[in-house]
């Protein structure tokens, strides 16, 4: 066992090393994203992709001149899914966070979001402090930076993990959860659709950089530095040019890249 | 209810043509998993049984290992472990470019591992419930022993072994569903989207139950069909 | 130090060292999981395969209906239909008092668990029972024994032990696939190894919970075997 144990531990390095050379000209760009967290990346019922990741990483493509094509991979799986070399970067509303960085690097941000607490709308307190939330149950997305942060801050509370997003919010809908910690326009969509007559917005959490780092960037292997800086200079152009808000606005009625 | 039928209708606003296609990948899936798990657990049952001690251990640690594991645990090694295995593997031998295990093949050969070690039990009863006599007879015949094995002792082992490995084949029907967490677009898969989409779990999941039900009654009756075919001109004592 | 901690220290594996206590806290809760259902899946498959065998024409049908549903259909959904189903009906269950289990991801999952062993169960004391040979009814009514205790104290112990092998193999086969409780945020022995995945990125978490499993399926397969001749120990043996 511990040789077989020691073997592996062997084959997870190797996930980190850089096996291939860099390519000298990128074409082709196979981009990696969730399609379960609707405004920003979604699979609807034409099993197509949509959103606002979808739309503005196609426009930089355009921009840039390469083809890219898109996989859909479960959440759990997205960055082990990039280090095996199944797609080449993540656009997947992902924050670019110093655990993250220690696997994969970022590409410049191009959106950073504030963070809230939804709950049922029988709840009348706005208070979000861990004492107020204790013995409370607390739902969201596992591996992400909420569940980090719900357990470094909340740790009185009873925290339930889930696959997607959205399945955290059907459950807070049926009544399995008192809050559901998240982004607020992803949540901003639920409670203004599907979850309208059950949910409302409770507060905005404060930022807490070594948990949620500097917004959230695309993700790339830690060799594909080309890639990387083309892409953060495609992102910073269309945030300078005013492309960027352009097709912010189609999808969303606030800002998203706030300070 | 009309809207609950819309849902599940054809075309863009529906996910009817969705959970087709995903009932589609399941199938292709499990058929395309089934020959190379049979053939391996046939060599592992071949092994099972030698004379060779190195053979039988291997084979033991084998059906172990693979039976011991929970399958999407299994999957998930497959799926990442394996795939830095084999690009590490090309880039040593020099080539240029990059070589792609997709996730239907990862799939595939997760799936198949485990079948190959459910269905290597299976092939050792078969094997050893063939008479000795018909070896000895083959043998007898001057037959050596790979023809012995492909012309006298395969023919019958098929139908001896086809009442365990259709048990086979319905288990992996079954854990097909589990493909979904590796990014293969199976009929699991998009009842779960379809869900976090339309907040209708009980819809789509008993939906996608519905299907794979489908599945199993009728490769239940193909199953029946094909022991009666292979049957045939056989002798069963008595127990019509 | 606690002990959870020492695998991965002796390993020198980090993340293993890290995530140690979370993922043998998980393997108990994988037991206990496992260990309920199984256990109510016994009385219940039993009772299912009563039904089946002695019970009126229509009950027959129901039970048959109802082990065909659960042996055809992946674990997986059937746990995402009860789980995520019965929150949609949560008005239903609330008014008949039952929401306050359904609410529960544990008892949604070891609720399934036990409807999906108990089909399985079923089946195999089914083909136990039938495997009595007749001679020891009809033996047994010379005797003058009625139905019931005729039944009890000579069919049922034989056909126990022509079950004693399947029931082992099911075990194993639950141990295995409760690892899908993971996916309706339980923190099972799988639930764990995905988080510490999760936040280490480091695939030795996932052949240390390979070795758990490993552990666990094997001495279930001993202890069964031991168990079994023990049992059987005045049958002779082939």
């Amino acid at each position: 066992m511990k040789t077989m144990l020691r073997v592996a531990a062997a084959a997870a390095l190797l996930a980190g090393s850089t096996l291939l050379a860099q390519a000298q000209q990128i074409t082709e760009i196979k981009i990696g994203t969730e399609g379960a967290y609707p405004p920003f990346n979604n699979l609807n019922s034409k099993g197509e992709l949509e959103g606002f990741e979808i739309d503005y990483v196609n426009m930089l493509c355009d921009k840039m001149k390469v083809k890219c094509t898109w996989v859909a991979q479960d959440w759990d799986g997205i960055i082990p899914a990039l280090l095996a070399k199944k797609y080449d970067v993540i656009a997947a509303g992902m924050n670019a966070t110093d655990e993250r960085k220690k696997r994969v690097d970022f590409t410049a941000v191009y959106s950073r979001t504030p963070f809230s607490f939804i709950a049922n709308k029988s709840v009348s307190s706005n208070d979000i402090s861990p004492a107020a939330l204790k013995g409370k149950t607390i739902g969201t997305q596992g591996s992400t930076v909420h569940a980090n942060y719900l357990e470094k801050y909340y740790k009185d509370s009873n925290i339930k993990l889930y696959p997607t997003q959205e399945e955290a919010n059907l459950d807070l809908k049926n009544g399995r959860l008192d809050y559901v910690l998240a982004d607020k326009l992803a949540l901003n969509d639920f409670v203004s659709g599907q979850g309208k007559d059950c949910c409302k917005f409770i507060a905005d959490i404060k930022r807490d950089p070594a948990i949620h780092g500097p917004g959230v960037g695309m993700a790339v292997r830690k060799e594909d530095t080309a890639l990387r800086d083309m892409l953060s200079k495609a992102i910073e152009q269309s945030i300078a040019d005013g492309s960027h808000k352009k097709i912010a606005d189609k999808w969303f009625t606030i800002t998203i890249l706030a300070d | 209810m009309d809207r609950l039928l819309g849902l599940l209708s054809w075309g863009d606003n529906g996910w009817g043509d969705e959970l087709a296609a995903g009932a589609f990948v399941t199938i292709s899936l499990a058929l395309a998993t089934l020959p190379f798990g049979l053939a391996l657990g046939l060599i592992i049952a071949l092994m099972q049984r030698s004379e060779s001690v190195i053979a039988r251990s291997i084979a033991t640690v084998y059906t172990t290992v693979f039976r011991g594991l929970p399958e999407l645990l299994t999957l998930y090694i497959v799926y990442f472990g394996l795939q830095i295995g084999v690009q590490k593997a090309w880039a040593a031998t020099g080539l240029p470019g990059r070589l792609d295990m997709p996730a239907f093949v990862a799939g595939m050969i997760a799936l198949g591992l485990v079948l190959a070690a459910f269905s290597s039990e299976v092939w050792v009863g078969a094997l050893n419930s063939i008479a000795k006599g018909q070896r000895e007879g083959a043998f007898a015949l001057g037959l050596n022993k790979p023809q012995t094995f492909r012309l006298v002792i395969l023919p019958q082992l098929f139908r001896v072994a086809l009442p365990g490995l259709g048990n086979n084949w319905m288990v992996l029907l079954k854990e097909t569903s589990l493909v979904s967490v590796i990014a293969l677009p199976d009929l699991m898969f998009w009842t779960g989207r379809a869900n976090v989409v339309t907040k209708e779990p009980f819809l789509f999941f008993g939906m996608a139950c519905l299907i794979y039900l489908l599945f199993s009654v009728s490769s239940a009756a193909g199953l029946s069909a094909l022991e009666k075919r292979f049957s045939r001109g056989f002798a069963t004592g008595g127990r019509r | 130090m606690n002990w959870c901690e020492y695998p991965g220290a002796w390993l020198g594996v980090e993340a293993i060292q890290n995530y140690g206590c979370r993922m043998f806290a998980g393997l108990g809760l994988t037991l206990q999981l496992v260990g309920l259902s199984v256990g109510l899946g016994a009385i219940f498959g039993l009772a299912l395969a009563l039904l089946k065998l002695y019970g009126p024409k229509p009950v027959r049908a129901v039970v048959t209906g109802y082990t065909t549903f659960f042996r055809g259909t992946p674990l997986l959904a059937q746990v995402f239909l009860v789980y995520y189903g019965a929150g949609q009906f949560r008005p239903f269950l609330d008014q008949i008092g039952l929401w306050i289990f359904f609410r529960d991801a544990f008892f949604c999952a070891a609720f399934t668990f036990t409807l999906n062993t108990a089909a399985y169960q079923a089946e195999v004391f089914r083909g136990a029972i039938v495997s009595v040979p007749r001679g020891q009814w009809e033996a047994g009514e010379a005797l003058g024994l009625h139905r019931i205790p005729l039944f009890l104290k000579v069919i049922l112990p034989q056909a126990l032990m022509v079950a004693l092998r399947p029931l082992g193999n099911e075990l194993v086969i639950m141990v295995k696939s409760s690892a899908v409780a993971s996916l309706v945020t339980l923190y099972d022995l799988m639930g764990a190894t995905r988080l510490a995945f999760a936040r280490s990125f480091d695939l030795s978490v996932y052949f240390f919970a390979a070795a758990l499993y490993l552990l666990i399926v094997e001495t279930i397969r001993r202890v069964w075997g031991l168990a079994e001749r023990r049992l059987t120990r005045h049958l002779t043996h082939a």
